[in-house]
């Protein structure tokens, strides 16, 4: 490990050569947006809202897996970037049915937040208008598929701090869903430990507690950096 | 009872089903040590024996290779290969290639449908007939190509496929006044 | 009938003495049958033909003086099933069951007119046969025949006279470039994986040849599945691993067979496996099938797929010669790569390097299928130009239509038309077309291709086909698949046909891995030279092929009468 300096957005910085882009940019009060990332759990790399330019690259790189390296030069809010997040953003909100004026995560949900941040006032691409279901079997929790955004964050919490690993995708494509255990209820789940982490992962209104009305459904993931300090101190 | 066919019986105990077939998927999750990593390799091994992969099957894999559910239904169904529902007597599979296709291979499956009311991926009602289509078979140099019971052909017309398709319906016929 | 034997081979003298035994073996035959049982000839029942003419030369009284054999891919998969007999330098083609007396009789007497295929057409003369060499004349099940054939040479040669470093060395000067489309310097990346630290490293053979209308991997697997093991095996020496896998798809289950028993009988020779040739270097290889997913073509998919997981790509850096299967350095390579290897290695870099032109060295095998007279399965020395290769080579189009197009590249390829033909196919210049040389695949067109359905056609494909983690890929690919389509049913607007070009701008630009940037290049490149096809059908409602609606109808969906 090294500590190397770079420049973001024209801000010279430094950090260490094993941390990411985004952490660095974040350290250093640069906001980069994100959907599926989530401290505490594994990084994703999926949702591509963090992707941002680095001088001397072709390619775009996601900063959320991109390790800082001496001398680098990255430029995170660029016109073509805002382009390009917008038209991620929109095609999220095509894909699935979001209709957050009945939505329990009305004014707390992350996928409404960007689409302020990015300053989306329409969508420009077709509603697909798919068929989705809602499971309410489960004792304390309801899964609505119409707001899931596919960003993994409840397998991964699921899966590497709760380690039940109840959750997963099936299918591929723009068929994925997200489905408990062999695709049955989730109150039939036989591994489910109905602890919530997922809940409070999920960043849009698709996990959310039964008995909360609109609006009331405030979610919090910070214990979960919280559970991972705890892990570096017993190590 | 010999001990080794006590051993076998003792292992049969913990399928599914009695079915000896099982014994050719607890054979293959042993040639690869039962690893996490056997996960595809063994559902290979339950889909060419018994045809598709159920509820109980996936169930059973995720036990001996100490896997989640969730998991080894995610992987079930993100593979085209694997089927989750059983498949008719016998299978045409027609293949949707580029070559394959600039030579109609689509229009055959449109005929199909509207001759014998199936689309890619129905099974006919009585349990027959599968159609499914194939990403590309690599023998473009006879497109267009299917696969027939498991055999090749290249070449596709229209008769040859309807040809194909009404011995089978006629041998099941045949077969079914028999009984 | 030669007999397959278990001698355990542990010099290079003993190997030229066996490759002697067994050449001496043949050559007490006068004369020799070979029977394609490739896929394509097995198709059509080529194993009848060689079942009938064993059962012939048999009843003859003949099997001590011609020998009968399974043979490999002659390469026009069109002329099916392909039966030659190369001491009389004749080659049959659509040969029946019905046929053998009088090919059997031609082994002596006048060759049978009608079966005739021309062996000196340009089809054949024009090409370089590198990596194809034997020309089929190979029972690809047999190591005795390799071996008579000259295999292993290479393998015990690097393994004796040379260091890793000098192979990896020896690559490097070749210039060979991954066959698998991207061109990835193979030297680069052996050196990398050479110079990286682990315990373990691996070896991986990428037959997961997944783009539509290409079949090269798996004809040279078919063929020369030892071939395919001994460069795996050079390159484990240079590199350092020990342990290979083949990830082959499960819809080539004739490779998968051939491999399996390549590697069962390359180990009963000490060939593979515990140290081999009795050096110390030890090498396992196994087979892993894949499941129907194209995306497993994309390395770290494949990675994640030999682990027994899904196949979703993870975003590079790490490159899996550092970080790849199960963490440690590995070496992935595409089937015809390692087939170079054995060449490369026998006749040196420099043979090697003077084929091609000074950036893409060396032959590159092509699948010719399509609207073109000649299909099958070619190889040329990258140079060659698209016009040579369809038109010499490929014989042209046939019955009267008129050339359109040639798709390479899969479907993250283009649609080069007629005005680029005299460009060269080499990486470069493909790229320039905005296309790509991919694995080998080319599609010909012709008028009566559409081309919005083409690209129609490739959108579907990866759409259905995307892997789903990253979300441009996702609902983009499924976005711009709906928007083709509105436009051959003549529903399109001249609006949507611009947000149909800047969702490809999005897509390309912003997907994880090569699948979802890859995938706007159809539609890309037939805007690009084809746009007038968009406009009949936005703004005319026809479809100048006649694929939509036929020509001069309107294409749009009749309104309900209701």
């Amino acid at each position: 490990m090294r500590v190397v300096t770079l420049k973001i957005n024209g801000q010279e910085m430094s950090g260490r050569d094993d941390e990411d882009i985004l952490h660095v940019a974040r350290e250093h009060g640069i906001d980069i947006p994100t959907l599926c990332q989530l401290d505490g759990v594994s990084e994703w790399g999926g949702c591509r809202l963090c992707l941002v330019e680095i001088e001397g690259s072709p390619k775009l790189s996601a900063a959320c897996v991109t390790k800082v390296s001496e001398g680098m030069v990255v430029n995170t809010n660029t016109e073509r970037l805002a382009g390009y997040r917008k038209s991620i953003v929109e095609m999220l909100f095509t894909e699935g049915n979001h209709v957050c004026s009945v939505c329990v995560s009305n004014n707390n949900c992350e996928l409404q937040d960007m689409s302020h941040e990015l300053k989306i006032d329409h969508i420009s691409l077709p509603y697909r208008y798919p068929l989705k279901e809602v499971d309410a079997s489960h004792d304390l929790f309801i899964f609505d598929a119409n707001r899931c955004i596919l960003c993994t964050r409840c397998i991964r919490v699921c899966d590497e701090v709760e380690g039940a690993h109840t959750w997963d995708i099936a299918g591929r494509g723009i068929k994925s869903q997200l489905i408990s255990d062999l695709h049955q209820p989730w109150g039939d789940s036989p591994s489910c430990t109905s602890c919530g982490k997922c809940v409070e992962a999920c960043p849009t209104g698709a996990l959310f507690e039964k008995g909360k009305a609109a609006g009331e459904m405030v979610k919090d993931a910070r214990f979960l950096v919280y559970l991972e300090e705890m892990k570096e101190e017993k190590s | 009872m010999t001990a080794r066919a006590a051993a076998k019986q003792k292992q049969i105990g913990k399928f599914p089903s009695d079915d000896k077939r099982w014994l050719i998927v607890a054979a293959v999750m042993r040639k690869y040590g039962s690893a996490q990593s056997a996960l595809i390799e063994t559902l290979h091994a339950v889909q060419s024996s018994f045809g598709y992969l159920d509820d109980s099957s996936l169930a059973f894999v995720a036990r001996s290779l100490r896997l989640p559910l969730s998991k080894v239904y995610g992987v079930a169904t993100f593979y085209s290969h694997f089927r989750l529902k059983p498949q008719g007597k016998h299978t045409c599979v027609v293949c949707m290639g580029t070559a394959c296709y600039i030579k109609g291979s689509a229009k055959l499956l449109q005929k199909v449908d509207r001759k014998y009311g199936l689309k890619v991926g129905d099974t006919s009602a009585d349990n027959k007939l599968s159609l499914l289509e194939a990403r590309c078979l690599g023998a473009c140099g006879i497109a267009p190509a299917g696969i027939f019971d498991g055999t090749v052909l290249g070449n596709l017309s229209d008769d040859l496929v309807e040809s194909k398709l009404d011995s089978w319906i006629a041998e099941s016929e045949s077969v079914s006044q028999t009984k | 009938m030669i007999n397959q034997t278990d001698q355990q081979i542990s010099s290079s003298d003993e190997l030229a003495a066996l490759a002697a035994e067994y050449q001496a073996k043949q050559a007490q035959y006068e004369n020799s049958i070979f029977v394609c049982m490739g896929t394509a000839c097995q198709s059509v029942q080529s194993g009848g033909v060689l079942q009938s003419l064993q059962a012939e030369v048999k009843s003859r009284a003949l099997e001590d003086k011609c020998r009968v054999s399974p043979g490999g891919c002659q390469g026009n998969c069109a002329s099916a099933p392909l039966v030659s007999l190369p001491q009389r330098d004749l080659l049959y083609q659509l040969a029946q069951p019905s046929d053998v007396s009088a090919i059997v009789d031609s082994l002596q007497g006048e060759p049978v007119a009608r079966l005739l295929c021309d062996n000196k057409s340009d089809f054949f003369v024009r090409q370089n046969r590198v990596v194809t060499n034997h020309r089929g004349l190979l029972n690809p099940e047999s190591i005795d025949d390799y071996i008579a054939a000259g295999g292993f040479v290479a393998l015990l040669k690097a393994l004796f006279e040379y260091s890793p470093e000098a192979v990896v060395e020896q690559v490097q000067k070749s210039g060979l470039r991954g066959r698998g489309g991207a061109g990835y310097p193979t030297g680069l990346k052996w050196s990398t994986v050479a110079k990286a630290r682990a315990d373990q490293k691996y070896v991986v053979c990428n037959a997961d040849e997944g783009d539509p209308g290409a079949f090269m991997n798996r004809s040279v697997l078919e063929d020369y599945p030892f071939r395919v093991l001994e460069g795996m095996a050079i390159a484990a020496y240079a590199v350092g691993a020990t342990k290979g896998y083949v990830y082959v798809r499960a819809e080539y289950p004739l490779a998968v067979e051939r491999v399996k028993k390549a590697i069962r009988s390359a180990e009963k020779h000490g060939l593979l496996g515990n140290k081999i040739a009795s050096s110390s270097f030890d090498f396992h290889v196994e087979i892993r099938l894949g499941a129907g997913a194209f995306v497993c073509g994309e390395e770290t998919a494949l990675i994640s797929s030999i682990e027994g997981g899904k196949g979703l790509p993870c975003p590079r850096p790490p490159y899996p010669a550092e970080s790849g299967l199960w963490g440690k350095p590995t070496l992935i390579n595409n089937v015809e790569t390692f087939a170079n290897i054995v060449p490369i290695v026998t006749n040196g870099a420099d043979w090697y390097a003077a084929i091609g032109t000074p950036k893409s060295k060396g032959t590159k095998t092509f699948a010719l299928s399509g609207r073109i007279k000649n299909t099958g399965l070619v190889e040329v020395p990258l140079g060659t130009t698209l016009r040579e290769m369809i038109f010499d080579i490929g014989g042209g189009v046939p019955d009267g239509h008129k050339f359109k197009a040639v798709q390479t590249g899969g479907p993250a390829g283009g649609c080069i038309p007629e005005e680029h033909l005299d460009a060269t196919i080499d990486y470069e210049s493909l790229l320039a077309l905005g296309s790509f040389m991919g694995s080998g695949g080319m599609i010909v067109m012709d008028d009566s291709s559409c081309m919005v359905d083409v690209a129609k056609f490739f959108m579907q494909f990866c759409a259905a086909e995307s892997c789903g983690k990253c979300i441009p890929c996702r609902v983009g690919t499924a976005h711009m698949h709906d928007m083709l389509e509105r436009i051959t049913l003549g529903e399109g607007t001249m609006d949507e046909l611009g947000q149909l070009e800047s969702l490809c701008d999005v897509v390309q630009f912003t997907s994880l891995c090569g699948l979802g940037q890859g995938a706007p290049n159809p539609v890309l490149s037939t805007l690009r030279f084809f746009k007038n096809e968009y406009l009949a059908h936005i703004v005319g409602h026809t479809c100048p092929a006649g694929v939509c609606a036929p020509v001069g109808q309107d294409i749009r969906r009749p309104k309900c009468a209701l």
